[in-house]
């Protein structure tokens, strides 16, 4: 993991249930599929076992998580080790705003059954492993758009 | 605001997933997923053709099992067929499958280019949105090849929507990171820069993105983009909380495009152009001042996305290291965020202070928050944040708290969790060695690691402990003392007898003469804990056992009777054998002479590096980032230790293993092996800088030129390609370079020529020789180049090193100054007052004295300016000039054709910041060049 792309951000967004139940995975490298595996499992063992009182950063491998925890849902971003901690905690909260305005109050549920949906969710905020859009309002816009297109 | 209900538009889809939702065994599950593959693939090859509702619906639920975890395999010709289509949630579910399944069926790209092509040129902005993401997130070589050249039109032409431009901008990255051989550099190079003008604010952050990128690797290219950077960061700091509407966050002016703006200027080194430098001085001011004000809302929103732009800001601040101010007032920010509630913000306070103590600027601040770091050690509840305050710890030591700081690692490693236990010991092992005034001390400090962490000392750390005890003599005793105490523990570690063994050995006759530590009660107390041992620590001790009888002649019969035992002479591992059986013949047939000189004390260990750094690097792991962060650390270290002869240079490369002294028996000094191979390794990262030059006329290379004046080891240049590290000696007029090439990415540099420039009137004083380099350097490798130095007669301009390479098909040229300076064949020279006074007067003709007056550009610490004046090569005279502020320093150039005595004088005044120096030398060039390398660097 990491040969040639020392220059990426973000080298993966996974949201996860407590159980380690996967509700997205976002990969911006090249990892086949055992590796994926491999990842969702490391990162939800690494993530879980963690509290309110620790902080909300993990190294991992030789990475970092950076993760916030929504009712039974792990919002997790790996970055580089050198990369701004608290400006991916927050485009985390930003992420889960716009899907909560998108979802009305977004649930687990909603994720389960639009999963096609929170993809394009993701692309309008996040793309190449760099945050593409921040402002709320103009992702929901776009979104509102493409909802209305048939 | 929009609002989606479950599943909407594909009812069939939400059935399947609630009917998987509702399946109670994994059994059932595999079972309904096969019946509906099995509909589904009917559903493909019935007669009837499918409307492109029912195919995006398939398609769909084809991605649904996939996700799950199955294989999928077919579907993709229908998923194909879906980008066809003209409406948009049939076009995006084929786009999905395809970037989501494109890793296992790679054969799907070339299907797909001509649909991706026609998008692109649709200007539907929606279309090309979708093309421009697949191509970002599938990102392959193939589609590089097929849009490369497309893609920057569309980013620059006039009439492109902001949203297109912005996925424009960002798929042209990842293409770039895929290929960049295919992303030519051309006209729009120019025109993207100017995006970071843009009125759109979206655009702007997706464009710093690329821009950032891009600089890295042209630096030159893009230079122009750090004055727009400035102004554009300048207008979003300076504006009100509201005025940047949508980009505001929690009352915070576009957080995230801040950031990033702030890492793009640390592509560059600090502005040139004062107003551009003045102007970022402002916002990095204003970013400081922020901090201070109490804050516009509770919510921790609102703190977290400040405080990510004031950590970049301190970032910049940190990677310029030329603002003092900016320096301490970082430092200060961080000290109360050491204190916070929150957890986050003590972590990342205790990592960004880690780099700023590796700042000559801040290192004095940062030491100021010693209590807190330790008290952070002791009470935090994330283990991961007590690592950070061992990293601070070990990044703020120093000659004047090394003790409390290892005293207090030392402490905390009684409680500390394994996993990061080897760690602490080789930090401690390395500290204590550092800085080691009084190497009882030393002794002391090593010896108690292996008792409270015997089993994470690892060899190299008792190799080093042993290599050093040999090459001091004023501390042998007090070793073989320290040990033979130690040894009285009922249960001591065997990483202890291996110490104590290997000591007693070499130096035990040193306490033989106390009844209480005779001969006869050492051997007792070794042999006492032999049968607990492992074999290679039972054979080490039967090497002492033969050093026993050429030192202790009375204990012969005793230790012979114990070689001859069955236990040793048949003993069933062949190495105890065979020593057995060789000792005991050594001890009958040798006369006493011949046992002396067999069995003298071991020589002193070549001057060589420290085997502990290594190991610690090695524990790090492989990445490039954590091995510059260790570097930075490292450096730190350096930096207020100053130029001290570090004792890491004291000692020794082969290290004294269990069999070392076996060999010993054939040839009288061990012949030390070359380097080991991951020492070079180890000097090009443990001394590297912050990245502060860029290819490839190298600014900063003055700098750097200057910070090796004083010291022999360290990173000379690095960008983003290649690293360069030198570690020297020197020794009167001769003197050996090793230069260290390493590529730092992670493809192969070709025809990689390094040169050494010399103008004729520098080849005529200074002869340099050295061999060519292998033309490939693999990526991730180093190589080293070996270069001998002899100082033929005095001189004054440096060598240049010139640097050759191909990269990716891009020709490099890196130029650097290479600090081969007169100093550097300085040997010190002790003398008394008088003396000193006597050749200061007999100097006195005008030719012979330089004087210079200059600013302090430094703070005025005393201890650094005489480990300064140390590191430059000539004595420090203690109690010489009668005015104790004042620094008196006398040594002896030496050349090939002369050696030239040079006395100096450093007074520095205080109160007007000011320093006089003076140099008297019986040679006036001479004079004149030591006096401009030493001002330089106070």
């Amino acid at each position: 993991m990491g040969d040639g792309w020392a220059h990426v951000q973000i080298r993966f967004i996974l949201i996860q249930n407590r159980a380690g139940k996967t509700r997205l995975a976002k990969w911006y490298m090249q990892f086949d599929d055992d590796e994926k595996q491999k990842l969702i499992e490391e990162v939800h063992a690494v993530v879980t076992v963690r509290d309110a009182k620790h902080t909300n950063f993990v190294e991992f491998r030789n990475f970092k998580i950076i993760y916030r925890r929504y009712a039974g849902l792990y919002f997790c971003i790996c970055v580089d080790v050198n990369d701004n901690n608290l400006a991916y905690l927050e485009a985390i909260h930003n992420f889960v705003e716009v899907l909560n305005e998108y979802f009305h109050n977004v649930c687990e549920l909603d994720l389960v059954f639009n999963f096609y949906k929170v993809y394009t969710v993701v692309d309008e905020m996040f793309l190449a492993g760099e945050i593409r859009e921040t402002s709320q309002t103009k992702v929901l816009k776009q979104l509102l758009m493409l909802q209305s297109l048939e | 605001m929009p609002a989606v209900s479950k599943g909407d538009g594909m009812r069939g889809l939400a059935v399947f997933i609630s009917d998987i939702r509702n399946c109670k065994s994994k059994e059932a599950e595999i079972k309904r997923i096969n019946k509906e593959l099995a509909n589904i693939r009917s559903k493909f090859k019935g007669d009837k053709a499918l409307d492109g509702y029912s195919k995006k619906k398939y398609v769909c639920k084809l991605l649904f099992i996939f996700l799950l975890g199955h294989d999928i395999d077919f579907g993709h010709m229908e998923a194909v067929n879906l980008l066809s289509s003209n409406r948009y949630t049939e076009k995006q579910i084929g786009y999905l499958f395809i970037s989501v399944l494109v890793n296992s069926n790679s054969e799907l790209i070339r299907l797909i280019n001509n649909a991706i092509k026609n998008d692109l040129a649709s200007r539907n902005p929606t279309f090309m949105g979708l093309a421009l993401h697949c191509i970002a997130n599938v990102g392959s070589r193939e589609m590089a090849e097929a849009f490369a050249g497309e893609i920057p039109k569309i980013l620059v032409a006039g009439d492109t929507m902001d949203s297109v431009k912005q996925s424009a901008a960002l798929c042209l990255l990842r293409l770039y990171r895929t290929s960049p051989d295919l992303v030519p550099m051309g006209d729009w190079t120019s025109r993207v820069v100017h995006l970071l003008n843009d009125q759109h604010l979206g655009v702007v952050t997706a464009a710093t993105s690329l821009i950032t990128t891009l600089a890295q690797k042209n630096p030159e290219e893009f230079k122009t983009s750090v004055s727009l950077a400035v102004s554009r960061l300048s207008r979003i700091v300076t504006s009100a909380s509201t005025d940047l509407q949508d980009y505001t966050y929690y009352f915070v002016p576009a957080p995230w495009l801040s950031v990033k703006l702030l890492r793009l200027l640390q592509c560059y080194p600090p502005p040139e152009d004062p107003a551009v430098r003045g102007r970022l001085t402002e916002c990095l001011e204003a970013i400081l001042n922020k901090a201070q004000e109490p804050p516009k809302s509770k919510k921790v929103q609102h703190s977290n996305a400040k405080n990510a732009v004031l950590f970049e800001a301190i970032s910049l601040v940190i990677h310029h290291d030329s603002e003092p101010n900016l320096l301490v007032r970082a430092c200060n920010q961080l000290g109360q965020f050491l204190q916070h509630r929150e957890t986050n913000l003590r972590y990342l306070a205790l990592e960004s202070m880690c780099t700023l103590a590796s700042s000559e600027f801040s290192h004095e601040a940062v030491k100021t928050h010693i209590e807190t770091v330790i008290n952070a050690l002791k009470t935090e509840r994330d283990v991961s944040v007590r690592q950070r305050a061992v990293d601070l710890l070990y990044a703020m030591c120093d000659r004047s708290n090394a003790q409390q700081i290892v005293a207090e690692m030392l402490s905390y490693l009684e409680t500390a969790d394994y996993s990061i236990r080897e760690e602490i010991v080789l930090k401690v092992a390395i500290l204590a060695e550092k800085y080691a005034v009084d190497y009882t001390w030393y002794v002391d400090t090593i010896l108690n690691l292996i008792r409270i962490a015997g089993d994470y000392v690892s060899e190299e750390v008792w190799y080093r402990v042993i290599q050093i005890v040999i090459n001091r003599d004023d501390v042998q005793g007090y070793a073989a003392k320290t040990v033979f105490e130690a040894l009285q523990a009922p249960a001591c570690h065997e990483n202890l007898v291996k110490v104590g063994g290997y000591i007693l050995g070499e130096f035990g006759n040193l306490i033989a003469g106390d009844p209480r530590s005779s001969p006869l009660t050492q051997f007792h107390l070794l042999h006492s804990k032999f049968h607990l041992c492992s074999v290679p620590t039972r054979a080490l001790l039967l090497s002492t056992y033969i050093k026993f009888v050429n030192l202790f002649p009375e204990v012969k019969g005793t230790i012979q009777d114990v070689l001859r035992s069955d236990s040793q002479l048949r003993n069933a591992d062949v190495e105890l054998q065979q020593r057995a059986v060789e000792y005991l013949r050594l001890s009958t047939v040798a006369s006493t002479d011949i046992l002396a000189t067999v069995l003298e004390e071991m020589p002193p260990f070549p001057e060589r590096e420290s085997s502990i750094l290594a190991k610690l690097k090695k524990k790090k792991g492989p990445s490039t980032v954590t091995d510059l962060e260790e570097a930075k650390r490292e450096r730190s270290a350096d930096v207020n230790g100053g130029p001290e002869p570090a004792l890491a240079s004291t000692s020794a490369v082969s290290t004294p293993s269990p069999s070392a002294d076996l060999l010993g028996l054939g040839a009288a000094p061990p012949v030390p092996a070359g380097p080991p191979p991951s020492s070079g390794g180890l000097l090009v990262d443990v001394f590297s800088d912050s990245p502060s030059a860029v290819a490839p006329l190298a600014p900063g290379s003055e700098d750097n030129f200057a910070r090796f004046v004083c010291k022999n080891n360290g990173v000379l240049f690095e960008n983003q390609l290649l690293q360069i590290g030198l570690k020297s000696e020197f020794r009167q007029n001769l003197g050996r370079m090793f230069i260290f090439y390493g590529n730092k990415t992670s493809t192969q540099f070709l025809n990689f020529t390094p040169t050494l420039i010399c103008s004729d009137d520098l080849q005529a004083n200074l002869s340099l020789q050295t061999k060519p380099v292998d033309p490939t350097v693999d990526g991730g490798a180093q190589v080293q180049q070996a270069v001998n130095i002899e100082c033929v007669s005095d001189f004054t301009e440096a060598p240049v090193l010139n640097i050759q390479f191909r990269y990716g098909g891009t020709f490099q040229n890196v130029s650097v100054k290479l600090p081969i300076t007169l100093n550097k064949f300085f040997q010190p020279t002790e003398m008394a007052s008088q003396d000193f006074f006597q050749r200061w007067k007999q100097l006195s003709n005008p030719q012979q004295e330089v004087q210079s007056i200059f600013k302090a550009k430094h703070p005025m610490d005393t201890e650094v300016t005489k480990a300064k004046i140390i590191g430059f090569g000539s004595a420090l005279l203690e109690d010489v000039d009668p005015n104790p502020a004042n620094f008196v320093g006398a040594g002896i150039i030496h050349t090939r054709t002369a050696q030239i005595g040079c006395l100096l004088r450093l007074e520095p005044n205080l109160q007007a910041q000011m320093y006089r120096l003076t140099l008297r030398t019986s040679r006036e060039t001479v004079s004149q060049r030591l006096c401009e390398l030493l001002s330089e660097q106070f």
